[in-house]
Protein backbone atom coordinates (compact mmCIF):
# COMPACT_ATOMS: atom_id res chain seq x y z
CA UNK A 1 0.00 0.00 0.00
CA UNK A 2 2.52 2.56 1.18
CA UNK A 3 4.72 1.27 -1.99
CA UNK A 4 1.67 2.04 -3.85
CA UNK A 5 1.35 5.35 -2.80
CA UNK A 6 5.18 6.04 -3.54
CA UNK A 7 5.56 4.68 -6.46
CA UNK A 8 2.05 7.06 -7.36
CA UNK A 9 4.04 9.97 -6.18
CA UNK A 10 7.17 9.47 -7.59
CA UNK A 11 5.48 9.00 -10.88
CA UNK A 12 3.84 12.57 -10.35
CA UNK A 13 6.84 13.72 -9.48
CA UNK A 14 8.48 12.78 -12.59
CA UNK A 15 5.36 14.20 -15.09
CA UNK A 16 6.32 17.42 -13.63
CA UNK A 17 7.84 18.88 -16.73
CA UNK A 18 5.77 18.25 -19.10
CA UNK A 19 2.85 18.14 -17.15
CA UNK A 20 0.63 19.81 -19.51
CA UNK A 21 1.51 18.71 -22.82
CA UNK A 22 -0.53 20.72 -25.75
CA UNK A 23 -1.34 19.32 -28.89
CA UNK A 24 1.21 22.04 -30.93
CA UNK A 25 3.68 20.81 -28.70
CA UNK A 26 2.82 16.71 -29.23
CA UNK A 27 2.75 17.41 -32.65
CA UNK A 28 6.15 19.30 -32.66
CA UNK A 29 7.71 16.45 -30.22
CA UNK A 30 6.27 14.02 -32.80
CA UNK A 31 8.25 15.69 -35.82
CA UNK A 32 11.41 15.91 -34.33
CA UNK A 33 11.33 12.43 -32.74
CA UNK A 34 9.92 11.19 -36.10
CA UNK A 35 12.82 12.81 -37.61
CA UNK A 36 15.85 11.54 -35.22
CA UNK A 37 18.29 9.55 -36.82
CA UNK A 38 20.97 7.07 -34.92
CA UNK A 39 23.96 8.81 -36.01
CA UNK A 40 23.77 13.06 -35.53
CA UNK A 41 26.76 14.90 -34.90
CA UNK A 42 26.81 17.49 -32.05
CA UNK A 43 27.62 21.22 -32.01
CA UNK A 44 31.17 20.65 -31.67
CA UNK A 45 31.93 18.41 -34.70
CA UNK A 46 29.44 20.79 -36.40
CA UNK A 47 31.67 23.62 -35.46
CA UNK A 48 34.45 22.18 -36.55
CA UNK A 49 33.48 21.20 -39.76
CA UNK A 50 31.68 24.23 -40.37
CA UNK A 51 34.78 26.45 -42.32
CA UNK A 52 34.61 23.99 -45.11
CA UNK A 53 31.27 23.79 -45.15
CA UNK A 54 31.13 26.90 -45.64
CA UNK A 55 33.51 27.58 -48.40
CA UNK A 56 31.84 24.66 -50.60
CA UNK A 57 28.85 26.74 -50.34
CA UNK A 58 30.79 29.69 -51.64
CA UNK A 59 32.20 27.76 -54.14
CA UNK A 60 29.40 26.57 -55.42
CA UNK A 61 30.08 23.29 -54.60
CA UNK A 62 27.48 20.78 -53.27
CA UNK A 63 28.20 21.23 -49.66
CA UNK A 64 24.82 19.29 -48.11
CA UNK A 65 26.48 15.48 -50.51
CA UNK A 66 30.36 16.43 -49.02
CA UNK A 67 29.00 17.18 -45.40
CA UNK A 68 25.18 15.73 -45.01
CA UNK A 69 25.50 15.72 -41.26
CA UNK A 70 26.66 19.18 -40.85
CA UNK A 71 23.35 19.89 -42.74
CA UNK A 72 21.88 17.80 -41.03
CA UNK A 73 22.51 19.52 -37.97
CA UNK A 74 22.44 22.88 -39.02
CA UNK A 75 18.51 21.67 -40.20
CA UNK A 76 17.85 20.78 -36.39
CA UNK A 77 19.56 23.48 -34.20
CA UNK A 78 18.97 27.05 -34.63
CA UNK A 79 22.28 28.52 -32.68
CA UNK A 80 24.46 26.17 -35.25
CA UNK A 81 22.30 27.82 -37.76
CA UNK A 82 22.54 31.68 -36.66
CA UNK A 83 26.49 30.78 -36.30
CA UNK A 84 26.16 29.50 -40.06
CA UNK A 85 24.12 32.18 -41.65
CA UNK A 86 26.37 35.06 -40.03
CA UNK A 87 29.54 33.19 -41.47
CA UNK A 88 28.11 32.95 -44.42
CA UNK A 89 27.31 36.80 -44.55
CA UNK A 90 30.94 37.83 -43.42
CA UNK A 91 32.56 35.43 -45.76
CA UNK A 92 30.63 37.48 -48.76
CA UNK A 93 31.77 40.87 -47.63
CA UNK A 94 34.91 39.78 -47.87
CA UNK A 95 33.98 38.94 -51.33
CA UNK A 96 31.75 42.18 -52.30
CA UNK A 97 34.89 44.16 -50.90
CA UNK A 98 37.62 42.28 -53.12
CA UNK B 1 41.15 33.59 -53.04
CA UNK B 2 38.85 35.44 -54.61
CA UNK B 3 36.43 36.20 -51.64
CA UNK B 4 39.08 37.20 -48.98
CA UNK B 5 39.37 40.85 -50.09
CA UNK B 6 42.05 42.77 -51.65
CA UNK B 7 42.81 44.89 -48.48
CA UNK B 8 44.82 42.36 -46.67
CA UNK B 9 48.14 40.97 -47.45
CA UNK B 10 47.68 37.70 -49.52
CA UNK B 11 48.91 35.01 -47.49
CA UNK B 12 48.64 31.08 -47.38
CA UNK B 13 47.49 29.35 -44.29
CA UNK B 14 50.98 28.36 -43.86
CA UNK B 15 52.21 31.97 -44.08
CA UNK B 16 49.07 32.86 -41.19
CA UNK B 17 50.37 30.59 -39.35
CA UNK B 18 54.01 31.63 -39.38
CA UNK B 19 53.27 34.93 -39.46
CA UNK B 20 51.04 35.11 -36.44
CA UNK B 21 53.80 33.08 -34.18
CA UNK B 22 56.61 35.05 -35.58
CA UNK B 23 58.39 38.58 -36.36
CA UNK B 24 55.40 39.31 -38.37
CA UNK B 25 53.11 38.73 -35.27
CA UNK B 26 51.89 42.65 -34.95
CA UNK B 27 51.11 43.11 -38.32
CA UNK B 28 49.48 39.75 -39.19
CA UNK B 29 47.08 40.56 -35.92
CA UNK B 30 46.10 43.52 -37.70
CA UNK B 31 45.39 42.20 -40.71
CA UNK B 32 43.24 39.76 -39.13
CA UNK B 33 41.72 42.09 -36.94
CA UNK B 34 40.78 43.81 -40.07
CA UNK B 35 39.25 41.25 -41.53
CA UNK B 36 37.22 39.81 -38.63
CA UNK B 37 35.99 43.28 -38.34
CA UNK B 38 34.70 43.98 -41.62
CA UNK B 39 32.97 40.36 -42.14
CA UNK B 40 30.87 41.00 -38.63
CA UNK B 41 30.43 44.56 -39.37
CA UNK B 42 28.98 43.55 -42.41
CA UNK B 43 26.88 40.07 -41.52
CA UNK B 44 25.73 42.09 -37.95
CA UNK B 45 24.33 44.87 -40.05
CA UNK B 46 20.58 44.36 -38.60
CA UNK B 47 21.69 42.85 -35.30
CA UNK B 48 21.59 46.20 -33.69
CA UNK B 49 25.26 45.98 -32.31
CA UNK B 50 27.35 49.03 -31.78
CA UNK B 51 31.11 49.47 -33.35
CA UNK B 52 32.26 48.92 -29.70
CA UNK B 53 30.67 45.57 -29.49
CA UNK B 54 31.83 44.57 -32.44
CA UNK B 55 35.06 45.25 -31.67
CA UNK B 56 34.92 43.59 -28.37
CA UNK B 57 33.73 40.73 -30.52
CA UNK B 58 37.00 40.52 -32.57
CA UNK B 59 39.38 41.07 -29.77
CA UNK B 60 37.83 38.48 -27.97
CA UNK B 61 37.82 36.13 -31.34
CA UNK B 62 41.47 36.77 -32.15
CA UNK B 63 42.42 35.68 -28.71
CA UNK B 64 40.51 32.36 -29.16
CA UNK B 65 42.10 31.97 -32.64
CA UNK B 66 45.47 32.74 -31.62
CA UNK B 67 45.10 30.72 -28.40
CA UNK B 68 43.77 27.41 -30.45
CA UNK B 69 45.54 28.07 -33.79
CA UNK B 70 47.15 24.53 -32.86
CA UNK B 71 43.42 22.92 -33.33
CA UNK B 72 43.55 24.48 -37.08
CA UNK B 73 43.60 21.56 -39.51
CA UNK B 74 43.78 23.81 -42.21
CA UNK B 75 40.53 22.11 -43.98
CA UNK B 76 39.48 25.72 -45.24
CA UNK B 77 41.15 29.31 -45.09
CA UNK B 78 42.59 30.22 -42.52
CA UNK B 79 40.40 33.30 -42.40
CA UNK B 80 37.05 30.98 -42.43
CA UNK B 81 38.54 29.59 -39.71
CA UNK B 82 39.17 32.26 -37.85
CA UNK B 83 35.77 34.28 -39.16
CA UNK B 84 33.93 31.06 -37.72
CA UNK B 85 35.28 31.55 -34.18
CA UNK B 86 34.03 35.06 -34.62
CA UNK B 87 31.08 35.07 -35.67
CA UNK B 88 30.27 32.20 -32.56
CA UNK B 89 31.81 34.23 -30.31
CA UNK B 90 29.52 37.93 -31.33
CA UNK B 91 26.36 35.25 -31.21
CA UNK B 92 27.45 33.49 -27.75
CA UNK B 93 27.55 37.05 -26.63
CA UNK B 94 24.31 38.24 -27.86
CA UNK B 95 22.68 35.45 -26.50
CA UNK B 96 23.89 36.03 -23.43
CA UNK B 97 22.86 39.66 -23.34
CA UNK B 98 19.72 38.90 -24.79
CA UNK B 99 18.17 36.49 -22.42
CA UNK B 100 20.27 37.56 -19.36
CA UNK B 101 17.51 38.10 -17.02
CA UNK B 102 15.01 35.29 -18.18
CA UNK B 103 15.15 32.14 -16.27
CA UNK B 104 14.25 28.62 -16.61
CA UNK B 105 11.98 28.56 -14.92
CA UNK B 106 10.18 31.68 -16.00
CA UNK B 107 10.22 30.05 -19.32
CA UNK B 108 8.94 26.79 -18.03
CA UNK B 109 6.33 28.65 -15.80
CA UNK B 110 4.57 30.23 -18.88
CA UNK B 111 4.48 26.94 -20.77
CA UNK B 112 2.78 25.53 -17.30
CA UNK B 113 0.23 28.84 -17.15
CA UNK B 114 -0.96 28.27 -20.11
CA UNK B 115 -2.77 25.39 -18.63
CA UNK B 116 -6.11 25.18 -20.26
CA UNK B 117 -8.42 22.90 -22.35
CA UNK B 118 -7.24 23.00 -25.41
CA UNK B 119 -9.24 24.16 -28.54
CA UNK B 120 -8.45 21.31 -31.03
CA UNK B 121 -10.14 19.05 -28.27
CA UNK B 122 -13.01 20.70 -27.61
CA UNK B 123 -13.73 21.93 -31.32
CA UNK B 124 -16.78 21.85 -31.82
CA UNK B 125 -15.94 20.85 -35.70
CA UNK B 126 -14.33 17.22 -34.19
CA UNK B 127 -16.89 14.29 -32.79
CA UNK B 128 -16.68 13.35 -29.26
CA UNK B 129 -15.19 10.19 -30.58
CA UNK B 130 -12.14 12.48 -32.49
CA UNK B 131 -11.62 14.17 -29.33
CA UNK B 132 -11.68 11.74 -27.29
CA UNK B 133 -9.07 9.57 -29.32
CA UNK B 134 -6.48 12.66 -29.14
CA UNK B 135 -7.13 13.04 -24.74
CA UNK B 136 -6.03 9.23 -25.54
CA UNK B 137 -2.82 10.25 -27.13
CA UNK B 138 -1.95 13.13 -25.58
CA UNK B 139 -2.15 11.19 -22.19
CA UNK B 140 -0.49 8.35 -23.97
CA UNK B 141 2.29 10.23 -25.32
CA UNK B 142 2.72 11.72 -22.01
CA UNK B 143 3.53 8.64 -20.13
CA UNK B 144 5.90 7.46 -22.47
CA UNK B 145 7.42 10.62 -21.63
CA UNK B 146 7.82 10.29 -17.78
CA UNK B 147 8.22 6.67 -18.37
CA UNK B 148 11.24 7.17 -20.82
CA UNK B 149 13.21 10.13 -20.00
CA UNK B 150 15.21 11.26 -17.20
CA UNK B 151 14.10 13.96 -15.41
CA UNK B 152 16.83 15.92 -17.03
CA UNK B 153 16.01 15.20 -20.66
CA UNK B 154 12.60 16.34 -19.54
CA UNK B 155 13.34 19.69 -18.80
CA UNK B 156 15.78 20.27 -21.85
CA UNK B 157 12.80 18.76 -23.96
CA UNK B 158 10.38 21.45 -22.12
CA UNK B 159 12.90 24.19 -22.69
CA UNK B 160 13.24 23.40 -26.82
CA UNK B 161 9.37 22.17 -27.37
CA UNK B 162 8.66 26.19 -25.33
CA UNK B 163 10.81 28.04 -27.76
CA UNK B 164 12.94 30.82 -28.06
CA UNK B 165 15.30 30.63 -25.60
CA UNK B 166 18.54 29.37 -27.60
CA UNK B 167 19.90 25.96 -26.92
CA UNK B 168 23.28 27.66 -25.38
CA UNK B 169 21.63 29.53 -22.79
CA UNK B 170 19.05 26.46 -21.77
CA UNK B 171 22.46 24.62 -21.33
CA UNK B 172 23.99 27.06 -18.98
CA UNK B 173 20.97 27.52 -17.09
CA UNK B 174 21.08 23.13 -16.68
CA UNK B 175 24.90 23.63 -15.67
CA UNK B 176 25.98 21.63 -18.74
CA UNK B 177 27.28 23.22 -22.58
CA UNK B 178 25.58 23.07 -26.07
CA UNK B 179 27.37 20.25 -27.49
CA UNK B 180 26.21 17.90 -24.00
CA UNK B 181 22.83 19.34 -24.48
CA UNK B 182 22.22 18.48 -28.04
CA UNK B 183 23.74 14.95 -27.27
CA UNK B 184 21.09 14.36 -24.17
CA UNK B 185 18.46 15.93 -26.29
CA UNK B 186 19.39 13.85 -28.66
CA UNK B 187 19.43 10.64 -26.46
CA UNK B 188 16.04 11.53 -25.42
CA UNK B 189 14.66 11.95 -29.01
CA UNK B 190 16.06 8.44 -29.51
CA UNK B 191 14.28 6.64 -26.39
CA UNK B 192 10.88 7.78 -27.66
CA UNK B 193 11.16 7.28 -31.09
CA UNK B 194 12.36 3.29 -29.71
CA UNK B 195 9.79 3.33 -27.49
CA UNK B 196 6.94 4.72 -30.08
CA UNK B 197 7.90 1.43 -32.75
CA UNK B 198 8.01 -0.72 -29.64
CA UNK B 199 3.76 0.61 -29.12
CA UNK B 200 3.22 -0.25 -32.74
CA UNK B 201 2.60 4.04 -32.82
CA UNK B 202 3.15 5.44 -36.20
CA UNK B 203 4.48 9.64 -36.10
CA UNK B 204 2.06 10.39 -39.32
CA UNK B 205 -0.88 8.81 -38.17
CA UNK B 206 -0.73 11.08 -34.82
CA UNK B 207 -0.09 14.22 -37.13
CA UNK B 208 -3.12 13.48 -39.22
CA UNK B 209 -4.81 12.83 -35.98
CA UNK B 210 -4.35 16.56 -34.81
CA UNK B 211 -4.14 18.15 -38.17
CA UNK B 212 -7.91 17.26 -38.92
CA UNK B 213 -10.85 19.61 -38.38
Amino acid sequence: MFRQLLSKIKSAKRRSHIASLQPNQLTQMVRMVAATRPHEIGCDECFEQLDRFAELHLAGRNAVEALPLVQDHLDRCGDCREEFELLMTALRAGAETA
Amino acid sequence: MWYLGAAMAERSNQEWLADLQGAQREAAIADLRTVLLRGLRYGMASYGVTEADLEDFVQEALLKTLDNLASFRGEALFTTWAQKVAARVALSELRRRRWRDVSLQDLLAEHEGSDFTPDILTDQGSSPEQAALRRIMLDKIQRMIAEELTEKQRQAMSAVMQGGMPLQEVAVRMGTNRNALYKLIHDARQRLQRRMQREGIVPDEILAMFAEG
